[in-house]
């Protein structure tokens, strides 16, 4: 039996400004225990604001249901799987929220004197060498708020690393299946791009690499595995051809959830990294951040790492700022240290094996996935699958019928959809990553749902094109939304 | 499962790995713990941090009282534990919301469009900066030094690669205020824009309609900045600016030693194609239903990669969340009242320990301490049970004398005539 969605009470909702009347209120303050101030006197007349136009004027009842019926349009982790390829969308450790909560550690403020952290640094002094020791990297930092930041923060360690040696270079090559982001921070950074073509197996090309790198080029930035989900078995080669040019190999970190306890970027020639806390480590997305995007360096970057730098002197720790070489900072303070929490928490929750264990199921589930469906998508790359599988919808696009349209259907079975049109270099893509906490029940309704839909393809092409056809929303009009944009309420 | 792949193990599956890249020994890491034994190790963690201690701290970190509603709505796991609001039909959740904390942010800053967020201020100042330039073609920035300096660090690691010369302007030693001449002398026709912050890192409501007639009348943009959005409860809106760059933390973002924060970027109309970050817009279903959708897309990384107009990809969907829930539980007349609560705090303390600048402030003022040390001073309020402000000598050599102290609602009038009785 195929469980599709059941219609379900959807509780209308206006915009919050539509419920507003004047004089309603939700809050409350104490009493002032000073003497008040007249704001004109001071601030200043000039200075002192008319009253907020339109904004919100609520009571406390409204603000709960307002939230409350507005989560119930969301799909979530809660309610169940996101297949999405390269995001890595695991189960968040309820545990995890917990600790992050605890009053000395999120009331903790940033410029308290250093003898009144020294928990909160050495969370992230633990932290740091837990990340080195999973990537086998030499030293890490925490600052960077999100991978793409990450990304940036590498390259300008890279870039600085070789002006010292006497020439920053002009181009970083990135593979056509590389992520948006790798591109847009080489750029940031100050970097030429040269886009290099994958090979027939959709792994790097050693010979193409071989002809690319002059004494122009900084760096390479590679995914491994890379996002087809497979391997980059000539990694190594690709780093000695890059060394010994005098340039430097960049990882993006995205997958690392196919390699913790297998294999570390560290002992295949990697320079430098960066993670996503927000994937590997199995912090919550929350509707599209907060991430943490540290990144891990070898010896050589060391110099170059945001500042400050946590070091231990005596009995206590104590942050370096007196480092000339660091690139200096990418962000106030030290990074997003509650994700930190929450990453240390799964961390210490698993310990060495029950990470590499983490790496196993995944690849394990990836590969359930794979051959279940490879009897009704096309598998354009035949390498073997880590922790995603890249189908196309090549024989659903003969029908008129493409990924996004699979992709739409495949919430009237109650999943998220997988990751449409990604990458590139496979036309009409769809990219799936179960990560390694979903049950084989699930995987198995997953294989199930994609099945049907792929002979509903065959049977009725239309009703797919038209899906969703069990969500409250229908297919939302994105074309009219970027036509004439409307990014904020105003009164009728 | 491995019978339906066809392998023995689960190592099989990693069997076409090369032998050299293959790791030869376990993780060095202690093996698992259980639930319990980690919430211990955090509340032995946090125990070695301060406890119990009344706080003087600001310089863009504040002590607010979080409203109870804010945790209660972001632990849903409907917004806790959704993705990114691609899949729109199945996201109009978080959608919605975003649009409402877009609405909002134009509300307070006055300006017509929002995104959805930056990682923190300090990062969306230097993308204003980055904006700023593109916009106006131009390469050079101004930016006053009465703006926090670690967001200033941020600006220059992110301007030193891209043909972005940074410089910067002095402020009044007397009121703590941008020095208008110094601004005027450093302008010229290269400059695509000046930034300001506004109450300033001093605390002190600085002159942003004087800085826009200048950078406007040199044909570059100006940049507000502001770290404490409290603020904006009572203070004019900067509407001379071009671009609102800022730090929500104040809505009922825990300190968190720092983050995780969430910045924002607010401009004007004609601007909106030039600015990063993601967007939602209004639209409608195929049944006609008013619905929701990320959109402008176009500038964003995963569709123009090293040609768009930022590398974010990752905004701060929940905090601009909790965000949203504080500004709609305090609402038009709650903010106005917390605002004025801060004003007259930060007014009574300065009452008793007089202001160095002659400034205007909010809830934030820098104090001289007159024949002691502000370390000592801090090492003796450290005894009551008080961090004090923050020294000025690591970022203002010139001010090693002096403290940024800051008060909030939060702020007893018992703890801020110890600090008065200390400084004195």
């Amino acid at each position: 039996m195929i469980d599709r969605v059941r219609p379900h009470l959807v509780i209308n909702e206006r915009l919050i400004f539509e419920h507003s009347s004047p004089g309603k209120l939700g809050y409350q303050l104490p009493d002032l225990d000073v003497p008040a101030v007249e704001p004109e006197e001071a601030l200043g007349p000039e200075n002192v604001r008319a009253a907020i136009e339109h904004f919100p004027e609520v009571s406390e009842v409204e603000v709960v249901r307002h939230y409350a019926r507005l989560s119930t349009w969301n799909y979530s982790l809660n309610t169940g799987m996101y297949p999405l390829g390269s995001c890595t969308m695991k189960y968040n450790p309820r545990v995890n929220e917990l600790v992050a909560h605890i009053e000395e550690l999120a009331w903790a403020h940033p410029y308290q004197p250093e003898p009144l952290a020294q928990g909160a640094m050495e969370i992230m002094a633990r932290l740091e060498a837990a990340l080195a020791e999973i990537t086998g990297m030499d030293a890490v930092t925490l600052q960077p708020a999100a991978g793409a930041h990450g990304e940036l923060t590498a390259i300008l360690m890279m870039r600085a690393a070789l002006a010292k040696r006497g020439n920053p270079r002009k181009k970083i090559l990135i593979p056509d299946s590389a992520h948006g982001t790798n591109p847009a921070s080489a750029a940031i950074a100050g970097y030429a791009v040269d886009n290099i073509k994958s090979s027939e197996a959709g792994v790097l090309d050693l010979g193409a690499l071989e002809q690319i790198v002059t004494g122009d080029v900084a760096a390479l930035m590679v995914t491994n595995p890379n996002t087809l989900g497979v391997f980059e078995e000539n990694i190594m080669q690709a780093a000695g051809i890059l060394h010994a040019k005098g340039a430097l190999l960049y990882m993006d970190g995205a997958n690392m959830n196919a390699l913790m306890g297998i294999a570390r970027p560290g002992d295949f020639g990697v320079d430098a990294l960066h993670l996503n806390l927000h994937k590997t480590f199995s912090t919550p997305h929350g509707g599209g951040g907060p991430g943490a995007g540290p990144v891990a360096v070898k010896k050589e970057l060391e110099p170059f790492l945001p500042l400050p730098r946590l070091k231990r002197s005596a009995k206590r720790w104590a942050y370096d700022y007196k480092r000339k070489h660091s690139i200096g900072r990418v962000r106030a303070f030290y990074g997003n240290f509650g994700v930190m929490v929450r990453a240390l928490a799964y961390i210490l929750a698993h310990g060495g094996p029950g990470l590499r264990k983490v790496t196993l199921d995944a690849v394990l589930n990836a590969n359930y996935i794979r051959k279940g469906l490879e009897p009704y998508y096309e598998l354009p790359y035949q390498s073997p699958s880590m922790h995603e599988v890249v189908f196309s919808d090549q024989r659903q696009a003969q029908k008129g019928v493409h990924t996004g349209d699979i992709a739409k259907r495949l919430i009237d079975y109650g999943f998220h959809p997988y990751t449409v049109s990604f990458p590139l270099i496979v036309h009409g893509a769809l990219m799936i990553e179960p990560t390694e906490t979903e049950t084989k029940r699930e995987l198995d309704r997953f294989i199930e749902a994609m099945t049907a839909i792929a002979h509903e393809v065959e049977s009725d092409p239309q009703m797919v094109k038209t899906a969703p056809h069990g969500t409250g929303t229908s297919r939302v009009d994105e074309v009219a939304a970027a036509r004439k944009p409307v990014l904020r309420w105003k009164p009728a | 499962m491995l019978d339906a792949i066809g392998a023995r193990s689960v190592e099989d599956l990693f069997a076409h790995l090369p032998e050299a890249v293959r790791l030869k020994q376990p993780l060095d890491l202690p093996k698992g713990i259980s639930e319990y034994e980690i919430v211990r190790y955090f509340r032995e963690r946090a125990a070695e941090n301060a406890s119990g201690y009344a706080s003087f701290l600001g310089a863009g970190v504040y002590h607010h009282f979080r409203p109870v509603l804010v945790d209660n709505v972001v632990a849903r796991g409907e917004f806790l534990t959704s993705y990114t609001p691609y899949q729109a039909e199945i996201s109009q959740g978080t959608l919605a919301t975003i649009f409402e904390f877009q609405t909002m942010i134009c509300q307070l800053t006055g300006m017509d469009v929002a995104n959805a967020s930056m990682y923190d201020g300090s990062t969306a100042m230097a993308e204003a900066a980055m904006m700023a330039v593109r916009a106006t073609g131009k390469g050079r920035v101004l930016v006053a030094r009465s703006v926090h300096p670690e967001y200033r660090e941020v600006l220059r690691t992110y301007a030193a690669n891209q043909g972005m010369p940074v410089s910067e302007f002095a402020y009044l030693p007397e009121m703590g205020a941008l020095d208008a001449e110094d601004l005027e002398r450093k302008m010229d026709g290269l400059t695509a824009a000046v930034i300001v912050q506004s109450p300033n890192f001093f605390g002190v409501v600085d002159r942003v309609r004087e800085a826009a007639e200048i950078a406007h009348r040199s044909g570059a943009l100006l940049i507000v900045l502001f770290t404490e959005a409290v603020s904006l409860g009572i203070l004019q809106p900067p509407a001379a600016a071009d671009i609102v760059a800022g730090e929500l933390q104040s809505f009922s973002i825990p300190p968190t030693y720092g983050g995780p924060y969430i910045g924002i970027i607010a401009t004007r109309e004609r601007f909106v194609r030039q600015m990063p970050g993601r967007l939602v817009g209004q639209t409608v279903d195929s049944r006609g239903n008013r619905a929701f959708c990320l959109t402008l897309a176009t500038r964003e990384q995963h569709i123009r990669r090293e040609k768009a107009t930022s590398n974010i990809c990752t905004n701060q969907a929940l905090l601009a969340l909790m965000a949203s829930v504080f500004m709609t539980v305090y609402g038009k007349q709650g903010l106005r009242e917390l605002a004025e609560q801060n004003l007259a705090k930060a007014h009574y303390l300065a009452g008793r320990v007089k202001p160095r600048f002659g400034g205007r402030f909010f809830n934030e003022f820098v104090a001289r301490v007159e024949g002691k040390l502000p370390d000592q001073v801090n090492k003796t309020l450290l005894k009551r049970k008080i961090v004090g402000g923050l020294p000025l000598a690591r970022f203002y050599p010139e001010l090693a004398d002096s403290i940024l102290l800051c008060a909030t609602e939060m702020s007893r009038r018992a703890d801020m005539d110890r600090v008065a009785e200390v400084l004195a």
